[in-house]
């Protein structure tokens, strides 16, 4: 039991944060809000394939003399395309809430829903 | 030379072009390069086709690096097939794209807009061509990232907050896809779909490739708007402009169900479908989404709404198919994947052309406009039978060969189900032309014009597609059944 839960804390990590990131993006109303949660959520991911690719006594991926054993430095590699494409969303997902905001008023999704169907 | 770099052509040309047309002059330049690259990708994609169909798979080196280290473009029956779909729906809506979005677009924005676009086309290609896991991923983004952006250029603010609401939707999508891969890969080790398909028989046991997969398949269900996962889909498809509706209906959730496919029948051995719930649950949701959507349609006063709920629906049929994990099941559902491209395509054409004439598409707005622009009334007319699935018509065929597939199975119930969603097409398609026809004008609607022939003339091109390939079915079916050989779907 102690060795499930402590040898695999990285999976727990990823995990508890997946889950705050998916429950902020589910129950907040803020649209900023949800986007910060849209990025935790994206940052469990990315720690969880970097955090895997971690090989037991493994040096850090750069070749050096006598050493013989790497981590895999190609999770490294496919999470920074990751976090480019993270930015982006986000870079979007903000300024679609900047528009909201010129054309609403308002960044919080019930009043939104309350003035489109006022109209 | 240029047969050698086909695959790689197909995603370079449009992807090199799309910040060039961004730095173009105002006026119609941007929509010029726009519409002389889509129609060399699917000239390219045709080649393509052919080339496959005739010579088999092509294996293409990104930069010379072998596969499984490299990244490898594999092209075989059926993503040929699906580019050459996506390719040639963008040429054809390219023609109509230039009235349309000069009504619709703001005029600054018109070179950032074909840019958009042509990022979006990029992204949709390259998931078809591309045959390394992660890049789908990266693919599927770059169409996402774009699409959102173009349906926020919507004329209503709605426009607005329905991308949002697709970019929450859509990048949790895209999230999960992407834990799945990784999961598959730390116990494979390879992002390579053909190496997947030699490692993934020794683990397929372990735990971590069903959690992997199940990851992957609400990841794709998300973009490909399968019920109930398909919510951002009616808002985003009403409140896009035109155009952009015309082709993500068309394309979109499209390349979403190819790589379903490809990941269910391709990646994973034959016959984990079947031993795991996943096709009894493709083929509830699909059952469930072909009623549900449809009888949405029917109470829909905004017609292009009514449409996106259809559209629902039809991926119903489609997951239906895919659901019965057998061969006849399969080929239904890339000939259905083919043939609502073309009918939707027209649709939402014709509803784009009343759009242009009279600025909204609500039921009471457009009433007895049939016999004003009776061109594009009788492209409805002819569309709707094609949804309905009227004998001679490219819809029959689709829904003929799910039928087969259904009574193979014997599963009389989804025939039924099958025969009712036809049902309520006639019934929500009715609506829309009863308010076209039978309804008399509106004081402000009789001075209402034909639409000018370049929208004219790309919906024609479609509807007459519709009618073709309902009567001479050799090219769709003979494809649907190559690339469902290619799968290796034992027959049923």
């Amino acid at each position: 039991m102690m060795e499930l839960i402590v040898g695999h804390y990285n999976y727990w990590i990823a995990i508890f944060l997946m889950m705050v990131g998916f429950y902020t993006v589910i129950s907040r109303g803020n649209l900023v809000k949800k986007i910060i949660g849209l990025n935790i959520f994206q940052v469990s991911v990315f720690l969880l394939y970097i955090s895997m690719s971690t090989v037991t006594g493994g040096a850090a991926p750069i070749i050096t003399e006598g050493v013989a054993l790497y981590s895999n430095p190609l999770p490294h590699v496919l999470i920074l395309t990751a976090i480019v494409v993270g930015v982006a969303t986000t870079a979007l997902g903000l300024a679609l809430v900047v528009r909201i905001k010129e054309s609403y008023g308002t960044i919080e999704e019930d009043e939104i829903h309350e003035r489109d169907h006022s109209l | 030379m240029i047969q050698a770099h086909l695959s790689l052509l197909l995603v370079v040309i449009p992807l090199a072009a799309a910040p060039v047309v961004a730095i173009l002059p105002r006026g119609r330049l941007p929509w010029a390069v726009a519409l002389i690259v889509t129609s060399v990708c699917a000239v390219l994609a045709g080649m393509q086709l052919w080339a496959v169909v005739h010579d088999g798979v092509i294996s293409y080196e990104l930069g010379g690096w072998a596969p499984p280290w490299g990244i490898e473009y594999r092209i075989d029956a059926v993503n040929a097939f699906i580019a050459l779909v996506i390719a040639g729906i963008a040429a054809i809506t390219m023609p109509y794209a230039l009235l349309s979005a000069e009504k619709e677009i703001p005029e600054h924005q018109i070179p950032l807009f074909y840019s958009a676009f042509l990022l979006c086309f990029t992204g949709l290609l390259g998931i078809t061509q591309t045959g390394d896991i992660f890049n789908v991923f990266v693919f599927l983004e770059i169409s996402s990232l774009s699409s959102y952006a173009l349906i926020s250029l919507g004329r209503k603010r709605q426009a607005l907050t329905s991308a949002y609401q697709y970019l929450i939707m859509g990048t949790l999508g895209a999230t999960f896809f992407l834990i799945g891969v990784g999961l598959i890969y730390s116990q494979t080790g390879t992002l390579n779909m053909a190496d997947l398909t030699a490692r993934i028989p020794e683990v397929l046991a372990l735990k971590t490739i069903h959690t992997g997969f199940a990851f992957i398949l609400i990841g794709i269900a998300l973009k490909l708007a399968l019920f109930p996962l398909h919510l951002w889909l009616p808002n985003a498809y009403t409140y896009a402009p035109t155009v952009i509706t015309v082709f993500l209906a068309a394309t979109a959730t499209k390349v979403a169900v190819y790589i379903m496919i490809r990941i269910l029948f391709s990646v994973f051995p034959d016959g984990f479908v079947t031993a795991t719930p996943t096709g009894d649950l493709f083929i509830i949701l699909g059952l469930a989404g072909i009623i549900i959507a449809s009888v949405y349609a029917t109470y829909q006063v905004d017609v292009k709404r009514l449409l996106a709920y259809s559209s629902v629906a039809q991926i119903g049929y489609i997951a239906l198919g895919i659901g019965f994990a057998s061969a006849s099941g399969l080929t239904a559902s890339l000939i259905h994947v083919f043939n609502h491209a073309l009918m939707k395509g027209a649709l939402f054409m014709a509803v784009g052309s009343i759009i242009y004439r009279i600025g909204a598409c609500r039921m009471d707005n457009i009433q007895g406009l049939g016999r004003q622009m009776p061109w594009t009334f009788a492209a409805i007319v002819v569309g709707s039978l094609s949804l309905i699935g009227v004998p001679g018509t490219a819809g029959f065929i689709s829904k003929w060969y799910l039928v087969l597939a259904a009574l193979n199975q014997q599963a009389w119930i989804a025939v039924v189900i099958i025969l009712i969603g036809s049902l309520l097409a006639v019934v929500y398609m009715g609506k829309v032309i009863e308010a076209l026809y039978f309804k008399p004008a509106t004081e402000k609607n009789l001075s209402v014009k034909e639409a000018p022939m370049l929208l004219l003339a790309p919906t024609w091109v479609l509807v007459v597609a519709n009618i073709y390939f309902g009567l001479n079915t050799e090219l769709t079916v003979g494809i649907a059944g190559q690339a469902v050989q290619v799968l290796g779907v034992v027959a049923k």
